[in-house]
């Protein structure tokens, strides 16, 4: 199969854009190429012309191909020498504020969600937090509400748990039914899902600490720009932003306003 | 088409290896010390764990600048880049450097498969990729497609390769431009130094 040419693809971000207000013109092009012609090729669809004409007349459709082009791949505890950070250096400080405030943009399926709040009850402070997840894909955040996970990645999450400095046995936050493992309704209660579009939504909340990761690698200069300046306006004093393992604010104009802590993707705002 | 396939100015190598390719690797860019007119990147399959000790293997054996890519970086000719362990590597029209997180591709990310059909979109003819040692199929897709798009595919011998299954696959899938063992991939490449 051909690859999917400019013209192409730049009609169909119009359609997007312009019949449902889904604006992936920012997205990396190469990626997004990728996404597309991986689900024409799923879905049988012989042409590019045969693609378009279901998304601009199947709104269903259209809903279909968003939860096909977000790239929901996670894990929990993703980076264990990350969150040993983040227990050891960011958690203190959380624990200090009388209520704490989390963001997790672009959560997908939730596994990076229930490995914060893991980490705060650990630390006895899940009581006073509130963990947002917002991710565009809807059908994600169903998955991340109900807090059940494939059971074939648990002993992959149980060996970061260790490696990042987890305190209890694991399986402590799980019961395990056939194939799959449920996460601790307790964890949950602490946790508020919602559809979140950072290309075009605003801030909705002030916060101690945002996690952001493995997101922007898809975003162009100019997006990736937008959406360090929403986190920065969505950031109290003295809060933390941590990436991807390949993200930095280093290039971006928010730069000056922090530092980072350690080696690790998380920096903290200094002014 | 009888004429010399390396006229058309290559811009970019991509080599792509796995099981059994660090020695090759390792031999391939030991004491170059000719600088070259094109960038060198390094796609291979292998542990978190020895992300750092790789740069600095190849960096100590070599003339050349040796470094990971970074998201959104353009290739510099006479640098060698190393794709981190973990994400796929695209390539933008403007020859950046893209990440991708998505599912793995043929068990791997990132995929050699990825990365070569990639960077034949953008690079055409003037792309040269080399598949090296491994115990999975990843690369023979996408070095068939690296033809399509006119580019030269070069495919490590399979007698040499000390895990052939990786290039049998790739010459199963398609005849490569090149079938050379390791001496000769090492005078391969310094061909296109200056």
């Amino acid at each position: 199969m051909n690859a999917l040419n400019d013209e192409e693809l730049d009609l169909l971000l119009d359609d997007m854009l312009q019949l449902y207000g889904y604006d992936f013109t920012g997205y990396s092009r190469a990626s997004l190429r990728r996404r597309i012609q991986r689900i024409m090729i799923n879905d049988k669809l012989p042409s590019f012309a045969e693609f378009r004409y279901r998304i601009r007349s199947d709104s269903h459709y259209f809903g279909h191909t968003i939860e096909e082009i977000s790239v929901n791949v996670t894990e929990m505890l993703r980076d264990p020498a990350f969150y040993k950070v983040i227990i050891e250096k960011v958690i203190p400080v959380l624990a200090t504020y009388p209520f704490i405030r989390i963001w997790h943009a672009g959560c997908a399926s939730g596994e990076e969600v229930y490995s914060i709040a893991i980490l705060l009850r650990e630390a006895n402070l899940l009581h006073k937090s509130l963990i947002y997840g917002t991710d565009i894909n809807p059908a994600a955040l169903e998955k991340a509400r109900q807090g059940i996970f494939a059971i074939n990645h648990i002993q992959h999450y149980s060996r970061n748990y260790i490696a990042a400095g987890g305190r209890n046995d694991f399986s402590a936050y799980y019961t395990a039914n056939y194939n799959l493992a449920k996460f601790d309704e307790e964890l949950g209660k602490r946790m508020v899902f919602s559809t979140h579009n950072l290309v075009t939504d605003s801030s909705f909340n002030s916060f101690q600490l945002i996690f952001c990761r493995n997101v922007m690698i898809y975003f162009d200069k100019p997006l990736q720009d937008r959406v360090f300046q929403l986190f920065d306006n969505s950031l109290e004093h003295f809060g933390f932003l941590a990436l991807g393992n390949k993200e930095s604010i280093r290039f971006s104009p928010i730069a000056a306003g922090y530092r980072q802590i350690g080696k690790e993707k998380i920096w903290r705002k200094t002014s | 088409m009888e004429e010399d396939k390396l006229s058309t100015p290559a811009r970019l190598i991509v080599i792509g290896g796995s099981a059994g390719s660090l020695q090759v690797i390792l031999k391939l860019f030991t004491d170059i010390k000719n600088t070259y007119p094109l960038s060198i990147v390094i796609v291979l399959h292998r542990s978190q764990t020895m992300e750092l000790l790789l740069e600095e293997l190849i960096g100590y054996k070599t003339g050349l600048h040796v470094k990971e890519l970074e998201e959104k970086e353009i290739p510099q000719p006479g640098w060698v880049y190393l794709c981190p362990p973990d994400y796929h590597l695209l390539f933008e029209k403007d020859k950046s450097f893209t990440l991708d997180y998505s599912e793995k591709i043929n068990f791997s990310r990132p995929s050699i498969d990825v990365t070569f059909q990639s960077a034949a979109d953008v690079f055409g003819a003037s792309l040269v990729c080399i598949l090296l040692s491994g115990a999975n199929s990843d690369g023979a897709e996408g070095l068939a497609y690296v033809k399509q798009k006119g580019g030269i595919t070069v495919v490590q011998h399979p007698d040499d390769a000390e895990v052939s299954y990786m290039p049998q696959q790739a010459l199963l899938r398609q005849k490569a431009d090149y079938v050379l063992d390791t001496p000769a991939l090492k005078s391969f490449i310094e061909r296109f130094s200056v």
